[in-house]
């Protein structure tokens, strides 16, 4: 399960730029074919912040839908897996747009 | 717990080379040593780092979230930083010990049991090439040692209960083996078809096994894994009259999410195929280093 490394570094990046700081909370952006299991992330986060000022933190994570384009047609698609050609029957190259994405956007300090 | 030394873990890497010295790195990034010669592992996990804030998406919408905790509004704080920064930065640095040594790495992933020590098992004895291994397992040192029997230099990295391996821990890696000048680095990632895939170890080329007892849909399952191959070996080839195996569906399940990685079919056991690989290490080689 990488999402336990994943969520270190995580906290990690977040107490560092806490400075010391309380955080109320954590907002991330996970793109659908980051290969990021979000049920798994919560369960991780929980545990990771404990014992750090990001203990009791909400964690808010935006979603972000996979969307390819075709080099060929030039149709958006929308993906639910990194496919890299095109579902159309060209068997076309496709660049994935967006829903890779592993941020984390910001974060709630007081 | 510690095999070797019986101090007792949670969930630490272990690094350790054929004399039983070794490395412990706790969660929070403290180094451990055990017994005999300390290596010079001369790395920092370098706090203190700065990320680069320069970019900007989403044209700054701000959340609000309006709750507070113990008094004080709290503010939002915008970071956009990336999550694998740090794993990132550090397979930057392996990347620069690799070519400041002229050493060509290849980084060896697949599902448990597809066949990767058995491949390097042959590839130590047969390949004209100076080499040796990082041997990345969760628990044991089984492989490193059927692989330290072809006389080849292996170290072992225990990630315990890490899926896979990190930068850091391949870094450690190599202060102890020291691979030689213009020599192959062969890394045997830990047996899991997700986890290893997210985590750049400097590597020149990513080799992924997929083995024909698998199914020939493998890719298209576990697509992380294959979209950032450089090589595909469809391995176990020996076995295909007895398996109802369709080559061409596997091979257009490959080329749907990795178009431009290559493919080969081999058998380690009968060595079909087995020049090919290593006339594909050779030129890899040539074109990298
Ligand atoms: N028939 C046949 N069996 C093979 C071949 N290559 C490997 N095997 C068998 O597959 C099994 C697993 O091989 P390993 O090399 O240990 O697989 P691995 O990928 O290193 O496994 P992990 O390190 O546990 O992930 C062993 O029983 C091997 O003998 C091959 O080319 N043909
Ligand atoms: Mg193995
Ligand atoms: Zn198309």
């Amino acid at each position: 399960m990488h999402e336990l490394s994943i969520t270190r570094n995580i906290v990690a990046t977040v107490v560092e730029h806490a400075r010391g700081r309380k955080v109320d909370g954590v907002t991330l952006k996970v793109g659908d074919l980051a290969g990021i299991e979000l049920q798994a992330l919560r369960f991780c986060f929980d545990i990771c912040a404990e014992g750090t000022c990001l203990e009791g933190a909400e964690l808010h994570i935006e979603q972000i839908p996979g969307r390819g384009r075709c080099l060929e047609c030039d149709e958006r698609v929308p993906l639910e897996q990194p496919i890299a050609i095109c579902p159309c029957d060209k068997r076309a190259r496709m660049i994935i747009e967006a829903g890779e994405e592993l941020l984390i956007h910001s974060m709630e300090v007081h | 717990m510690c095999r070797t030394c019986g101090c007792s873990d949670g969930n630490m890497v272990t690094v350790g080379d054929a004399d039983g010295d070794h490395t412990h790195i706790l969660p929070d990034g403290t180094v451990i040593e055990h017994q005999g010669h300390s290596h010079d592992h001369g790395h920092s996990h370098d706090h203190g780092h700065s990320h680069d804030h320069g970019h900007s998406h989403d044209e700054g919408h701000s959340h609000d979230h309006g709750h507070s905790h113990e008094g004080g509004p709290s503010k939002v704080e915008i970071l956009e930083a990336k999550v694998m920064e740090k794993n990132d930065r550090l397979a930057e640095r392996n990347r620069g010990w690799f070519a400041g040594r002229e050493v060509f790495a290849l980084n060896i992933m697949s599902s448990p049991g597809s066949g990767k020590t058995t491949l390097l098992e042959r590839t130590l004895r047969e390949l004209d090439e100076t080499s040796s291994v990082v041997e990345g397992d969760q628990e044991t040192a089984r492989d490193a040692e059927r692989l330290r029997a072809t006389g080849v230099p292996v170290v072992q990295v225990n990630t315990g209960t890490g899926c896979h391996l990190e930068a850091d821990m391949v870094w450690m890696g190599l202060q102890t083996l020291r691979p030689e000048l213009g020599s192959v680095v062969f890394i045997e990632n830990v047996g899991n078809l997700v986890c290893p895939a997210l985590f750049d170890l400097g590597e020149h080329k990513r080799v992924v096994l997929f083995s024909i007892t698998e199914g020939e849909d493998k890719p298209l399952k576990y697509p992380h894994m294959f979209k950032a191959a450089d090589l595909v070996l469809i391995t176990k080839m020996d076995l295909l009259p007895h398996l109802d195996f369709d080559m061409e569906e596997a091979r257009q399940a490959v080329a749907t999410i990795a178009p431009d990685a290559q493919i080969m079919e081999v058998s380690t056991k009968s060595g079909a195929g087995m020049k090919g690989w290593y006339d594909w290490i050779r030129d890899a080689k040539r074109a990298a280093t």
